[in-house]
């Protein structure tokens, strides 16, 4: 009996206030929108990092002829000095940070360069005047520092570059767009806040003769108050399915046909990213009609 | 049933108390009268009653509850003991008769079945069998009342109060609520009312609380309405 007068009431409440109602749908659905995309973001940056720092490596790159760094001014690296580079890489502090070493040299750096060479460069250098290199895979990217320290001053090496460099400026971007997006998030929230706390305050004035008489009849406060939380925890639950709903159009059309299409070497957010985040908008959107709620029925349904 | 020992009740520090060292007690299955001009205090004690106020000092015991030890949680129990009837009789517009009375049982959480076999007993008692399916505004002041009355009763309560319940209502009409709240209270419920009606007040013959400036000035066994006719 109370269930069914409970929902009759949300009910009724959302039906008479049907355009407050809608309003908190839509605003809801807006900022859950901004917090879903912030954080399909971040998903995406964390598969970009553990996909690209997976393959990526610490490049030492050795003397070649005619180097024009001052550090490779007794000429090419010689065999004795390779020998003394792959002992340091395989012993003691770094060789416990290196998963593995590959040492590639002219001939491979040359069939390298030609396998992706698209201008046609390659046709005027011959293997010769590449340079060869170590190529060291670290158990752990962001120990790059140490090795490089550890190789950069010694005698045949002309320059250590770290492969994720590379990508910073991206990494980087991707931060500033999850801060914009997070940004935005919050002060939409805060708009929806308001608007449920108001939309809870018109539907208990205008409800005041029923509330009223529960009291006067010793219904318990949380009878009198259930139908309002309810109201905007209905709403709010409404805006957060819309939002995921957005979000699983946008990652499915706009990420999965038409970036995929366009920049075709990276893996992208999928729908099973959206049912990750989905879950917790909806917690966020009953949380904060939870908090509306609370700051608004103390004062208008008083015991 | 009632009990006030030395009840005052301030709104405001410093205010004229509205209730001043009352002291009174009511038993079970009284009818009493409370008189009094406009702001001699008989609503600060029926909202003190109702535990809607809390007393400033005294102690207030109603239905066996001690309201000032009363814990907020707990008022609600303490509102089911009690039914509640006001001069303007606060029915719910779109809801018809049957709806206004089962109102009351199904907010405090009771079944469907019970609703169904007390809600007609209680109209047929007030006196409204055969207009179950009106709506307030199809009936007249009396009836409203009645309404009012059944749903304030429909739960059976040990005491029932009433605010000038025939305050908005004509004499003949008025006759006949008085008969209604005279036969619940022959079934043993403790009636409390506030009234200016001094016809109704002399024709009954009840125990009459006079309250001038916040203080009982007189109790009397089967009194009249002002002290000047006896």
């Amino acid at each position: 009996m109370r269930l069914r007068f409970i929902l009759g009431e949300v009910f009724n409440g959302l039906r008479r206030n049907s355009t407050m109602a809608l309003s908190v749908v839509l605003v809801t659905f807006v900022s859950l929108t901004f917090v879903g995309a912030a954080a399909l973001i971040q998903i995406q940056l964390g598969d970009l990092k553990d996909d690209w720092y997976g393959k990526v490596e610490v490049s030492i790159f050795l003397c070649p002829e005619n180097s024009r760094y001052t550090q490779c001014a007794t000429g090419p690296v010689t065999t004795a000095q390779e020998d003394q580079i792959r002992d340091v890489l395989g012993t003691g502090a770094v060789g416990d940070l290196v998963d593995k070493t590959y040492y590639e040299d002219k001939q491979e750096a040359y069939n390298n360069f030609v396998k992706h060479d698209q201008q046609g460069i390659s046709s005027l250098l011959t293997p010769d005047q590449m340079q060869p290199s170590f190529r060291v895979k670290l158990k752990d990217p962001e120990h790059y520092q140490v090795v490089a320290d550890a190789t950069a001053g010694l005698p045949g090496v002309e320059v250590v570059r770290d492969q994720r460099e590379l990508f910073s400026p991206l990494f980087r971007f991707l931060n500033a767009a999850t801060i914009v997006a997070a940004a935005l998030a919050a002060v939409m929230l805060l708009a929806a806040m308001l608007l449920i706390t108001t939309t809870i305050r018109l539907s208990a004035l205008s409800r005041r003769r029923e509330t009223n008489i529960m009291r006067m009849v010793g219904s318990s406060r949380l009878l009198i108050q259930m139908p309002f939380m309810l109201e905007g925890a209905v709403a709010a639950t409404l805006g957060a399915a819309l939002s995921v709903g957005g979000l699983y159009l946008g990652v499915r059309y706009l990420v999965g046909d038409w970036l995929k299409a366009s920049v075709t070497w990276v893996a992208y957010v999928g729908a099973a990213d959206v049912w990750t985040v989905a879950p917790w908008l909806l917690i966020v959107a009953v949380g904060l009609a939870a908090v509306a709620s609370i700051v608004t029925l103390g004062k208008y349904t008083r015991a | 049933m009632i009990r006030f020992d030395n009840v005052s009740k301030v709104y405001a520090r410093g205010a004229k108390p509205a209730l001043d060292d009352v002291s009174v007690e009511v038993e079970r299955g009284d009818f009493v009268f409370l008189v009094g001009s406009s702001g001699s205090g008989k609503s600060t004690f029926l909202k003190l009653v109702l535990r809607e106020e809390r007393s400033t000092t005294g102690e207030v015991y109603v239905a066996g509850r001690h309201l000032n030890r009363l814990s907020s949680w707990r008022v609600p129990h303490l509102r089911r003991e009690i039914g509640a009837v006001f001069q303007d009789f606060r029915l719910l517009p779109n809801k018809t008769v049957y709806q206004n009375v089962a109102f009351a049982l199904q907010v405090i959480g009771k079944n469907r079945q019970h609703i169904n076999s007390t809600v007609p007993e209680m109209l047929d008692l007030v006196g409204l069998a055969g207009k179950e399916k009106r709506l307030p505004h199809e009936l007249s002041g009396g009836e409203q009342q009645r309404v009012a009355i059944a749903r304030a009763f429909v739960n059976h309560p040990p005491i029932l109060l009433c605010d000038e319940p025939t305050g908005n209502l004509d004499p003949g009409t008025s006759v006949g609520i008085m008969r209604l709240l005279d036969r619940i209270n022959r079934t043993g419920t403790t009636v409390l009312m506030a009234t200016h009606d001094d016809e109704i007040v002399d024709q009954m013959r009840k125990r009459v609380i006079e309250l001038r400036g916040g203080r009982v000035v007189r109790d009397q066994d089967r009194g009249v309405y002002g002290l000047e006719r006896v």
